[in-house]
């Protein structure tokens, strides 16, 4: 049985909408059923925002991923993904990038959520932005993370990259290839 | 092979409708129906089918303008999120009693947790007010699969009906199996006029003609299928589920839970469906997204006999969305948290954008506060709400759409002063023209700041009513041209705005201060 419960998390602007409709094809085009929850409305102006997606052979259920069995947490932003912490089950998987969005005034310690993502058994910090400004691609860092990810996704590489090129395809052949270079990039790295 | 496509809950109604053979969708954005025009907007077939799709100013518009569709014979599609069904209150009770002719389904759209509303109320309760049958899926599939039930039942009960869903319903994707579409109505205009005229002889006969249909959709909801038993009926426990609910009930039943439920998806309630299962058992679990609505009847009808666990006992919070979490606690499972989150994790609320032009509106503005203890900001519903928080604390009050000008000339009326009011372009343009009549009438001293953004912005930039020109709408409707202004608001003009705002607080009537300046997402 193919299955998986992704939570994804960020702050509004920072594409997670996009990469929940570039997962959303691919688990379509794999024949999958989906379910796929989103944050639309106020909340999107640089507010919180998470988007539970799961797939099966059979429909899911519920659309909202219970607590203790997200398989994976895939965090744009630090302390955002810690927030979902009770999601995870046991053996979950914690990516998340590393550059801090610092639009409210207490922002915590870089070391206190260090500390915090240290405690978990299976994770990984990606320094998605870093990364996405060599490729030349500013607003490209979701999709260096969806990279990093993919390896837990229990979806096909080509599947993705076929998704990948129709998001982007709307804003040319430059913008596609920039986009699968970083995807490779973020690959990579949770390779090594 | 069937068509399958990845469609939000929104979405799935707006598919569905167009392949049932809509003619018009009319609507006034609000979250979390807003992607349902949207859809239709975008959608290839509305657009070569020429399928009205235009926003209107607000949902009591929407409403009348569809209602006119559906006399004239074809079908038509309301969308509005739940407060905007208080909006359009009139004519959707007086539709229930004109009755249709072509199909009329009102798409509403519930907010229980208030994510980005001023209140969690039900529109079942609407729906059994006015007597209007209501549909409630349980996900997508449903979702578009009603709405063409709902078209078929409005026709074949000449009566307005509404689909129910709740915004993780509105705002959530999932692959959908598409039917056939079907062909529009041809035009077919009323003969019978008596019909659609509510003069009190009319009305009444009409209104009978309502109270059979009743009997009839009662009688058609005990046995219909949308309302249906999963499961042997056997052992202590039963649950109802209604909606959403039963989609998080299914969560568990799929893998780990055996027990019967009733799952409900139309109204009126299937009364005795609900005491025949409900009698089967010592305990019921009532599921359901929103208010106690369904949890309220089996209570009223059987609370002296069965232990009833919902939101009115405590299993389940009294306010907020369902969730599957809460709903396993009331089945007795445990969802377990194996990692707990970080104490000290600031919140992260949602702000005005970097560069948004509210914020030099409200930097002028709140000068004015600052400086006089006894001025008030009466205030609305978009972006500029945000207004509110720190740092700008710049605004008072937000009650409804429209509110901002009508509660500023009552608090004038009452004696205070100076009374403000702040509202967005779209705002006015939905609800606040007649407020600024009737302050106008009665000469009252207010000031009316309309940001003029120039786009409904919160809900995602939709068309704004208000292109058609905000200065010659206020010269209309009687304001004095000597003050009427139009501002921009940047940091480089605050002191030439303030002074425009000091000086305007002191006149003894109404001034409008039109503060334009477009919004940074379009």
């Amino acid at each position: 049985m193919n299955k998986l419960n992704l939570i994804l998390a960020g702050v509004g602007g920072q594409g997670i909408l996009t990469l929940s409709t570039i997962l959303g094809q691919t688990a379509l085009a794999e024949g999958l059923h989906i379910k796929q929850s989103e944050v639309h409305g106020m909340a999107q102006r640089g507010g919180a925002v998470v988007s539970h997606f799961r797939f099966n052979d059979q429909q899911p259920a519920s659309s909202l991923i219970p607590r203790g069995r997200a398989d994976v947490i895939l965090s744009l932003e630090p302390i955002e993904g810690l927030r979902y912490l009770p999601w995870l089950n046991e053996n979950g998987m914690f990516i998340s990038a590393s550059s801090e969005v610092k639009n409210i005034p207490n922002y915590p310690e870089t070391k206190q959520w260090q500390k915090e993502m240290n405690k978990l058994p299976r994770k990984l910090a990606v320094d998605a932005q870093k990364i996405a400004k060599q490729g030349k691609l500013r607003k490209g860092a979701n999709i260096v993370l969806l990279g990093a990810s993919s390896p837990y996704l229990k979806l096909r590489e080509e599947s993705i990259l076929e998704a990948l090129k129709k998001q982007f395809s709307k804003h040319g052949r430059e913008i596609v290839k920039k986009n699968l270079a970083l995807f490779k990039k973020g690959q990579q790295l949770a390779a090594s | 092979m069937q068509k399958r496509k990845l469609l939000l809950g929104d979405e799935a109604i707006a598919q569905g409708a167009l392949d049932a053979g809509v003619s018009g969708a009319y609507s006034y954005p609000g979250t979390p129906s807003t992607e349902i025009m949207e859809y239709v907007m975008d959608n290839k077939q509305a657009k070569i089918r020429n399928v009205h799709r235009k926003w209107s100013s607000n949902e009591k518009t929407a409403l009348e303008a569809a209602l006119g569709a559906v006399y004239s014979g074809r079908r038509a599609l309301v969308s509005m999120k739940h407060v905007g069904l208080n909006v359009a209150a009139d004519p959707f009770v007086n539709s229930a009693i004109t009755g249709v002719n072509g199909g009329l389904v009102l798409a509403v759209a519930d907010d229980p947790s208030m994510h980005s509303s001023q209140n969690e109320q039900d529109t079942r309760f609407y729906a059994k007010f006015a007597r209007v049958p209501l549909f409630e899926p349980a996900d997508q599939q449903q979702a578009y699969e009603l709405t063409r039930r709902a078209f078929d039942l409005s026709e074949r009960f000449e009566l307005p009906v509404i689909i129910r869903l709740t915004t993780r319903l509105a705002h959530s994707r999932a692959d959908v199996e598409l039917l056939e579409p079907r062909p529009e109505n041809e035009l077919d205009p009323e003969t019978e006029h008596n019909r659609y005229t509510l003069i009190p002889l009319n009305a009444r006969n009409n209104y009978r003609n309502l109270l059979d249909k009743s009997e009839k959709l009662e009688q058609f909801s005990e046995q219909s299928d949308l309302n249906k038993i999963h499961g042997t009926v056997a052992g202590k426990r039963g649950v109802i589920a209604a909606g959403i609910g039963y989609s998080y009930f299914s969560e568990y039943s799929q893998t780990e839970l055996d027990i019967p439920c009733l799952h409900i998806s139309f109204y009126p309630t299937p009364k005795r469906k609900i005491l025949k299962f409900a009698d089967n058992f010592e305990e019921i679990v009532v599921l359901e997204d929103g208010q106690p609505f369904l949890e309220e009847f089996l209570r009223d009808a059987r609370g002296d006999r069965l232990k009833i666990c919902g939101r009115l006992d405590g299993t389940l919070p009294r306010d907020g969305e369902l969730t599957p979490d809460s709903t396993a606690e009331a089945l007795g499972l445990q969802t377990t948290a194996h990692f707990s989150k970080p104490q000290d994790l600031p919140g992260r609320p949602p702000r005005l954008c970097p560069g948004c032009p509210h914020a030099d509106s409200f930097d002028f503005l709140g000068e004015i506060l600052e400086t006089n203890e006894n001025a008030r900001a009466f205030s609305d519903i978009g972006c500029y709400t945000l207004g509110f928080l720190p740092p700008y604390e710049a605004i008072h009050t937000c009650v409804d759409m429209g509110a901002s000008i009508t509660m500023a000339k009552g608090a004038a009326d009452a004696g205070l002063h100076p009374a403000l009011a702040v509202i967005g372009d779209s705002t006015f343009t939905h609800s606040g023209l007649t407020g600024l009549l009737d302050a106008i009438y009665e000469n009252s001293p207010i000031t009316v700041l309309i940001l003029d953004n120039a786009t409904t912005a919160m809900t995602g930039g939709q068309a704004s009513l208000a292109e058609v020109g905000l200065e010659d709408i206020c010269l209309g409707l009687g304001v004095e041209k000597q003050h009427l202004h139009v501002l921009k608001p940047l940091s480089t003009e605050k002191d030439k705005n303030l002074a425009v705002l000091k000086e305007e607080v002191e006149h003894k009537g109404v001034s409008v201060l039109i503060v334009r300046r477009p919004c940074v997402q379009i």
